[in-house]
């Protein structure tokens, strides 16, 4: 049964050789002519102005953080808003329910602290 | 129109740049955006399919595979910020405490 | 332009039926209810917090007591409350129980008493339970990130250490990863036959019989089981498990020894037992393998570490060896075996875990094998009780963990799998020396230094005697649990 794999393992043996051998290839032959403008960071053709590693402040990615968090529901909201009319009062309780748990989340977050800025 | 392969055969490279990505890259948040990258190729496969077969389980599937993806993000993010704050650094060359 | 036909009474054409999800539904509620209480009161009472999540975890138990022998199907068949189902749920509330009790001890030690602690437990605990309860790739898929998610913030939790950081990243990042390929799996696997409930994807594939040698129902398979792997631990998808138990809040590491890895295994039979038993042929072959490999591979790395937190990593990769041995048989014993074995490894597992707790120091110091020196005679009552779980673990009669083992492995040997169930019992020969080695510190090394007053708190006091109950009872008694785990598999 372990006879079938065969041709895969040949597939994966010709795979890591051809790959291996490209690498070393291109090490050996290719041309290799660094200077300052091309190792220098691309920047719309502009000098680039100090430096681009500057630090965030971990605010920024706590809003992000939960920016994700409540705009993606939104992605269950659009087709129900779609055919909400047609599901009656079982699809207005079942959309109900979902707002609860995240309004859950919503007050968790807000009793957190983290929603404010300072 | 586009066949049903071409849709495949780009979801299959997404999905190996992906996880190739995730191999060789050394940023925990790039290394993220692989994971991301590869989850997405997923959801690909899933509407090709989906639209091919005429069923919409695929891309209802989809829409979970989003939700929960978002989730990760915030999840890994925090993580993230965690990390930095004691290392100064999301490198994963610095994940070294333990080692077998 | 209206191509949509709605049924007259919707909930009933979708399916809606809450007594199948009743469990799930109730420890939601009761872990949001808590998520708001803990913003709302001080840190002095965090530990309530505890004692309403284990009200909680016992409701949940009764609703799923009440639940056996009467199964329950809903959402278009996306769920199944069968006494498959109900096994494993009461495993995974069992384990959460034990987690419960010895966390609160650890988080006063370790300075990082967040109530957040309980609802992820039960967060995780839901998704767990949906994971033995879905028959929908969809819902199997759900439960696997609501528990994986719950689990990278636990195994990040005390966010002060280093370690801890570094094994929640690290279970994040790999996780992360895994779940790529089990969803592509998935994908691949909706393609090939057109749908994602678990008993239509076996319908379809018993009528065309053709589909078997498709590449792409194959490639999903493989897929599928990397990801599962991935997440039971099995080698070589284990690289994670021994840094993220070693890094993780210990209460966190027994959690995750035993409740996760059950879940994965719940979801892991359903689907290649229910969906995929044509290709029986394909899969036990690889199981085979793996079984070897994850019990070899645990064993022997295990043999030579010197950290007890990551000893008990690599026997839960061996442990997970075993089960899977249980697993390749694929009969009524061996999968029995499964059943019965995760939720005995559950009892030992985390009653040892609860003694490396007591043991351990503020910045999880004193977690080496070393520091055992002379602990047997100092503190006798705790000395006997990790003695039998570290018998148990071993599988030396007359602990759970030799029943289990022996069930696992005659399943194997019934299915004609002789030499798998040699190299099991070869490797639980192999095994006891490390867990000896922990015993022979306890009883026959002088302690190095003075050992304080362990202060056991009565919820830990609680935990051990649930566990060494739980142990010694099926140890001795097997018959009642192995019936519940026959009548479980007839699925």
């Amino acid at each position: 049964m372990l006879g079938a794999y065969l041709p895969i393992i040949f597939l994966v043996v010709i795979a890591a050789v051809f790959g291996f051998a490209s690498l070393c290839f291109s090490s050996l032959i290719g041309q290799k002519k660094p200077s300052e403008v091309k190792l220098a960071p691309y920047e719309c053709g502009c000098e680039p102005v100090g430096s681009a590693r500057e630090r965030f402040s971990v605010k920024f990615y706590i809003i992000a953080m939960l920016f994700i968090l409540f705009d993606i529901e939104a992605v269950f909201l659009y087709p129900w808003a779609i055919i909400y009319k047609k599901l009656g009062m079982f699809g207005v309780m079942e959309m109900a329910v979902f707002i609860v748990i995240l309004f859950v989340g919503y007050i968790y977050v807000w009793k957190k602290g983290a929603l404010e800025w300072e | 129109m586009l066949s049903l392969h071409s849709y495949l055969i780009l979801s299959a490279i997404l999905f190996s740049i992906g996880a190739i990505g995730v191999l060789i890259r050394r940023n925990a948040i790039v290394i993220f955006m692989c994971v991301e990258l590869m989850l997405n190729s997923v959801n690909l496969t899933f509407i090709a399919f989906s639209k091919y077969l005429g069923n919409m389980d695929g891309q209802i599937f989809v829409f979970f595979v989003m939700t929960v993806a978002a989730a990760e993000a915030a999840v890994g993010l925090a993580l993230m910020i965690a990390f930095y704050k004691n290392r100064e650094s999301i490198d994963v060359e610095d994940l070294n405490l333990m080692k077998w | 332009m209206d191509m949509l036909q709605f049924p007259a009474n919707i909930a009933a054409a979708a399916g809606v039926n809450f007594a199948a999800i009743m469990p799930e539904v109730i420890l939601s509620v009761i872990a949001m209810a808590l998520l708001l209480v803990n913003v709302f009161i001080n840190s002095e009472q965090k530990a309530y917090l505890g004692y309403l999540s284990l009200i909680g975890i016992v409701v949940t138990f009764f609703s799923v007591v009440s639940g056996w022998g009467a199964p329950q199907s809903g959402f278009n068949n996306s769920v199944l409350q069968d006494n498959f189902s109900l096994f494993f749920k009461g495993t995974f509330l069992v384990s959460a129980f034990l987690t419960i009790l010895i966390t609160d001890q650890y988080l006063k030690r370790e300075e990082c008493n967040w109530g957040e602690i309980y609802p992820l437990i039960l967060f995780a605990t839901v998704g767990m339970m949906l994971m033995a309860s879905g028959t929908d790739l969809m819902t199997i898929f759900l439960g696997l990130e609501v528990l994986s998610v719950s689990l990278y913030v636990l195994a990040g939790f005390n966010r002060a250490n280093l370690k801890s950081n570094e094994a929640g990243l690290k279970y994040f990042l790999l996780g992360a990863f895994s779940t790529g390929f089990l969803l592509y799996g998935m994908a691949l696997i909706y393609g090939s036959t057109g749908t994602t409930r678990v008993a239509a994807i076996a319908s379809y594939i018993s009528q065309n019989g053709m589909v078997l040698s498709n590449p792409m129902l194959v490639a999903g398979m493989l897929l599928m089981a990397v990801g599962f792997s991935f997440k039971i631990a099995a080698a070589p998808f284990h690289m994670w498990t021994p840094d993220v138990y070693e890094g993780a809040p210990t209460p966190m590491t027994a959690f995750m020894s035993v409740g996760p890895k059950a879940a994965g295994f719940a979801a892991f039979l359903r689907v290649f037992i229910v969906a995929l038993p044509a290709m029986k042929a394909d899969w036990s072959e690889l199981l085979w393998v793996l079984a070897v490999l994850t019990m070899t591979v645990g064993n022997i790395t295990a043999l030579k570490q010197t950290n007890i937190k990551r000893m008990l990593a690599y026997s839960s990769i061996a442990h997970a060896g075993y089960v899977l041995v249980g697993f390749t048989a694929g009969n009524a014993v061996g999968t029995a075996g499964v059943l019965f074995y995760m939720l005995s490894y559950a009892f030992m597992n985390i009653g040892a875990f609860a003694i490396i707790v007591l043991v351990g120091r503020k910045g999880e110091e004193n977690n080496n094998v070393s520091d055992y020196a002379g602990f047997g005679f100092k503190h006798p009552v705790l000395g006997m009780c990790m003695s039998i779980f570290l018998f148990s673990l071993a599988g030396i009669p007359p602990a759970a963990g030799f029943i289990g083992k022996f069930y696992l492995f005659s399943g194997a040997i019934q299915a004609g799998y002789v030499w798998l169930a040699i190299i099991g019992v070869l490797n639980s020969a192999a095994s006891v020396y490390y867990y000896l080695r922990v015993m022979v510190f306890m009883y026959m090394k002088d302690p190095t230094e003075e050992f304080d007053w362990l202060a056991v708190s009565p919820s830990l006091a609680l935990c051990l005697l649930l566990s060494v109950a739980g142990v010694l009872i099926p140890g001795i008694v097997p018959g009642t649990l192995l019936d519940l785990a026959q009548k479980a598999i007839l699925m």
